[in-house]
């Protein structure tokens, strides 16, 4: 036994590493010899001689990847109620049809009359997304959430930019926002400015008005806000940014809300980005892939990533080619975004409908409500209004009894929930934010409501017994101070 | 009763579930809780197509895949940035378990060490197949890698041009552009050795090795002249090409990206794909993106954390090294299993097998009346062919012949055609595309 195994847990696996593991002389696939004629090998300095890799057969591959992946909780497993995430179960027909041959096997550069398929999926896609958000085109290329918001804030710029209008530096941001939001408006040269929240969780329109000015460029928002709220001034904010000549972005991260019930460019949003990854059920594989195309409305169309799928009617049928926006700010990938991800997107898409999405929200909306009704009592709430697909609730009273948010949601592991999201948004003390999403079911709304309450009890009458959780896990909490203080990144012999 | 219609397999709430949380909640009907929303703009028409069950929708794939000619519908020489290699089965077996694949990012690390861990490995392997000093957990793909470290040559050294060969590929050039533009860092081309020459103040020097010609660079050359500017040397490589060439890391690299996609991951129309990120230990600080570590638990146990974090976004917002959060973190995990798989002989093997056939393939092509190989020097598994007429010519009655042929790049090398070979493509397959060359000269 090594001394990395617990001894009250035997059967917990040996955390060695692939190099450690390694055997020499084991080999894990058998390649073919090669069937030409022997060829002169290159310059012996152009060489390597050490390749460091590891030696291990097949059976010991599975195994020990296996074992590492049963250290996980995912959605297949458990109930993962992470706010602003969105994680919902993700069908397996979806993964099923993107390992299509025809799909998976489609080279990005092969000439046109090969990839119609590829790019007829790709239009129809785009139509979609853009009939969804209420814009007027849609680019499938940005790879991420983030990546969608870069294209977004270079397309605010690239219009200001098409204007003389060189002077517009300012990005206005909530102070709600994830933290993306003014780092992908700092990657686009922009200054940020923070715009504070109300005593409602809605934006303070005293301090937007204040701050906008002929250096406005534009403002992000994600709707509904990270507090899971709707922003009742919705329309009057656009309205300001619009008259002093500025633009409205929209994060869709919270999209899950809204799909079907309101279309962002309605409201006056002029680009938006969509997490596939969130709203459209595609995997979320441990930190990607995700897909984060972005939508725009007709001032900001002409500036969007290229590739664009374009379809033109001929005599002998339609065609789809790739094509490149008029005033395109350029591309943002070597090739045409995460196909993979799009093909599960369009295969969600094409399950469910209007109606089917409607649903979505629907259901994703009523069971927040019934978590914020159940556990209101248990937890504060930094503003008592209906709730849309999350809720944020504060542990602010459990921490005069000593327990901080942190410590609820470790103990929620313990309860084989996952942890909410914790500490965010930064603007509510001790917050612990719940998204439940349309795929649970009311008993495991219910279960996980009853932990819980169990929790805030344990918090009065056994605080130290939520404080020094989790004890279930394969590991407890780890010393993330030491982590960053010598930094161990890598394996070294 | 449910609306048959309307219903859907991925929504536990029957309508009896709904009234009882309804009744919880205290409301009359879920359109109440949309009450925030403004009532003119509520509800909107949406003009998407009626739902498929799982039946038509299988049927509704085969057709548009059907529309499509995949790389194992015959001969196919396209490579210039996405690969076709084998995939030992074991990739996706691995790749699929839902433990894996519907996992978020693992910000709980007591309940993510299986994804933690699998980034560890791959931040391991990838330092050691680059022999470098760290890496990061990936990036979207082999472009922005590259445009990132562009940026982060720009932080370390308050400089903000950054020089490119000529022989960097012009799709990686355009990604380095977009990111480069709105931080006012110039890019421009240098050709060493010639008379364009590196500008003071630069950055970077930017390489791409073997570059998009296939061909391998003088890195030696290039680390002496970008170290004598005090400017960095960052290097683009193919992973596969580690298995047999020395790494740019012992050249001197500064910061080396690849494209991840050769290892393990299918072509799939361009992504998902993941971008390799390493560095010397001394800019660890700088560089973009998630970084695991390991430290222990209270109990002295080895564990894994996301580590570093105070240089991305969600702490240090607008001051971040990037925006970058949700990267690509299962093809991550297909590189690490591949490279698992395949192992220290096999990645050897891939790319000598690669190396063999591209170079049998052009030994046989510039023997063709019309035909030569337009560059000299060591090639790795692709080539520029010149044509004897326009490349979209040759590519088109290849394609009638039931071949994939090779990139036109007539823009930058007259009549250019660059064609890759891999271990995928068979001796007859070789041999075809040489008689067919022959035939359409």
């Amino acid at each position: 036994m090594t001394q990395d195994q617990d001894p009250r847990h035997p059967q917990l696996p040996d955390r060695k590493l692939l190099m450690e593991r390694s055997v020499p002389g084991r080999r894990g696939v058998r390649l073919p010899p090669s069937d030409v004629p022997e060829q002169p090998m290159p310059d012996a300095a152009l060489l390597r001689e050490e390749l460091p890799l590891p030696e291990l057969s097949q059976p010991e591959v599975v195994r020990y990847f296996t074992l590492l992946s049963q250290l996980n909780y995912s959605v297949d497993t458990q109930f993962y109620p992470l706010g602003s995430c969105t994680m919902k179960y993700n069908p397996k027909i979806n993964d099923q049809m993107a390992s299509l041959q025809g799909l998976a096997w489609v080279h990005p550069l092969a000439p046109t009359e090969a990839i119609q398929g590829a790019l007829k999926l790709m239009y129809r896609l785009q139509g979609y997304l853009t009939e969804l958000s209420g814009m007027a085109a849609t680019s499938l290329a940005p790879m991420a959430g983030a990546h969608g918001e870069l294209s977004g804030v270079l397309m605010i710029r690239a219009y200001h930019q098409s204007r003389n209008d060189e002077q517009r530096k300012v990005m206005l941001v909530p102070d709600s926002a994830h933290g993306t939001n003014p780092a992908s408006a700092a990657m686009g040269g922009f200054q940020v400015q923070s715009i504070p929240s109300n005593e409602r969780g809605n934006m303070d329109l005293a301090a937007l008005k204040k701050a906008v000015g002929p250096n406005l460029a534009g403002i992000m928002l994600t709707l509904p806000s990270t507090l899971g709220l709707f922003e009742n001034d919705i329309l009057e904010i656009c309205d300001v940014v619009h008259r002093a000549g500025g633009l409205v972005y929209g994060d869709g991260a919270n999209m899950n809300a809204l799909i079907g019930q309101a279309k962002l460019g309605d409201l006056g949003f002029d680009v938006a980005h969509i997490n596939l990854h969130k709203t459209f059920s595609t995997p979320h594989g441990g930190g990607g892939p995700g897909a984060g195309p972005v939508c725009a409305g007709g001032r900001l169309a002409p500036f969007l990533p290229t590739p664009v799928v374009e379809r033109e009617d001929g005599p002998s049928g339609e065609t789809y080619r790739l094509g490149t926006p008029p005033q395109t700010i350029g591309k943002v990938a070597a090739f045409h975004g995460n196909f993979g991800v799009l093909v599960r997107a369009y295969a969600y898409i094409r399950s469910l409908g209007a109606e089917g999405l409607r649903q979505v929200s629907e259901d994703a909306v009523l069971n927040a409500n019934y978590l914020l009704a159940r556990l209101k009592n248990a937890y504060d709430l930094s503003y008592d209004r209906t709730c849309m697909h999350e809720v944020v609730l504060s542990a602010s009273r459990q921490k005069k009894q000593g327990v901080r948010g942190l410590d609820i949601a470790k103990r929620l592991l313990d309860y084989g929930f996952h942890a909410p999201t914790m500490y965010f948004p930064l603007i509510v003390d001790e917050a612990l934010m719940i998204e439940p999403t349309e795929t649970e079911s009311k008993e495991t709304l219910d279960a996980f409501i009853e932990a819980l309450l169990a929790i805030a009890k344990e918090a009065t009458t056994t605080p130290d017994l939520v404080h020094n959780a989790p004890y279930t896990t394969p590991i407890s909490r780890l010393d993330e101070a030491r982590a960053a203080r010598q930094p161990d990144l890598r394996w070294r012999a | 009763m449910d609306n048959p219609s309307t219903f859907s397999p991925y929504v536990p709430n029957t309508e009896a579930d709904r009234q009882a949380i309804l009744q919880a909640i205290g409301v009359a009907s879920v359109q109440e809780l949309f009450g925030d929303i403004p009532r003119a703009f509520r509800n909107p028409a949406l003009n998407i197509p009626a739902p498929l069950s799982e039946l038509e929708l299988m049927q509704e794939f085969e057709a548009l895949a059907a529309e499509n000619r995949h790389a194992f519908q015959g001969p196919c020489f396209l490579g210039a940035g996405a690969y076709r290699h084998f995939i030992p089965a074991v990739v996706q077996a691995i790749a699929s378990r839902g433990e894996f694949l519907t996992a978020y990012t693992p910000y709980q690390p007591e309940v993510s060490q299986g994804t933690l861990q699998v980034i560890y490995e791959l931040q391991s392997l990838t330092c050691q197949l680059f022999d470098m000093d760290v890496s990061n957990a990936g990036m979207y793909d082999g472009a922005t890698s590259l445009a990132e470290a562009a940026l982060m040559a720009c932080r370390i050294t308050h400089r903000y041009r950054v020089a490119c060969l000529d022989t960097l590929s012009p799709l990686y050039r355009q990604v380095l552009e977009t990111y480069a533009r709105p931080q006012g860092v110039e890019v421009y081309t240098v050709s060493p050795g010639t008379s364009v020459p590196m500008r003071d103040d630069t950055a970077c020097l930017v390489a791409q090795h073997p570059n998009f010609f296939g061909y391998l660079e003088d890195l030696s050359r290039l680390e002496q002249e970008a170290h004598k500017q005090g400017a960095l040397l960052v290097v683009s490589t193919d992973p596969i090409a580690m298995g047999m060439f020395r790494a740019p890391g012992s050249y001197g690299a500064d910061m080396v990206t690849a494209e991840g996609q050769p290892l393990g991951i299918p072509v799939s129309f361009g992504g998902p794909y993941i971008g390799l990120f390493s560095c010397k230990s001394q800019y660890v600080r700088q560089m973009p993106g998630r970084i695991v570590g390991r430290t222990v638990d209270g109990q002295g146990r080895t564990g894994y954390v996301l580590t570093l974090q105070t240089r991305e976004q969600h702490i240090r917002r607008e001051r971040a090294t990037s925006n970058i959060c949700t990267s690509e973190a299962l093809m991550g995990l297909m590189a690490t299993v591949y490279l698992a798989t395949v192992g220290k002989q096999g990645l050897r093997q891939v790319a000598e097998l690669c190396y063999q056939k591209a170079h049998y393939a052009a030994s046989l092509i510039q023997r063709i009346p019309g035909y030569s190989l337009h560059l000299r020097g060591a090639f790795f598994q692709e080539f520029v062919v010149r044509c004897p007429r326009p490349p979209a010519e040759i590519n088109a009655a290849l394609l009638n012949k039931g071949i994939v042929g090779g990139l036109d790049v007539s823009e930058q090398i007259p009549n250019g055609l660059l064609l890759c070979v891999t271990e995928m493509n068979s001796r007859q397959e070789i041999e075809a595309l040489v008689r067919a060359l022959a035939e359409v000269a």
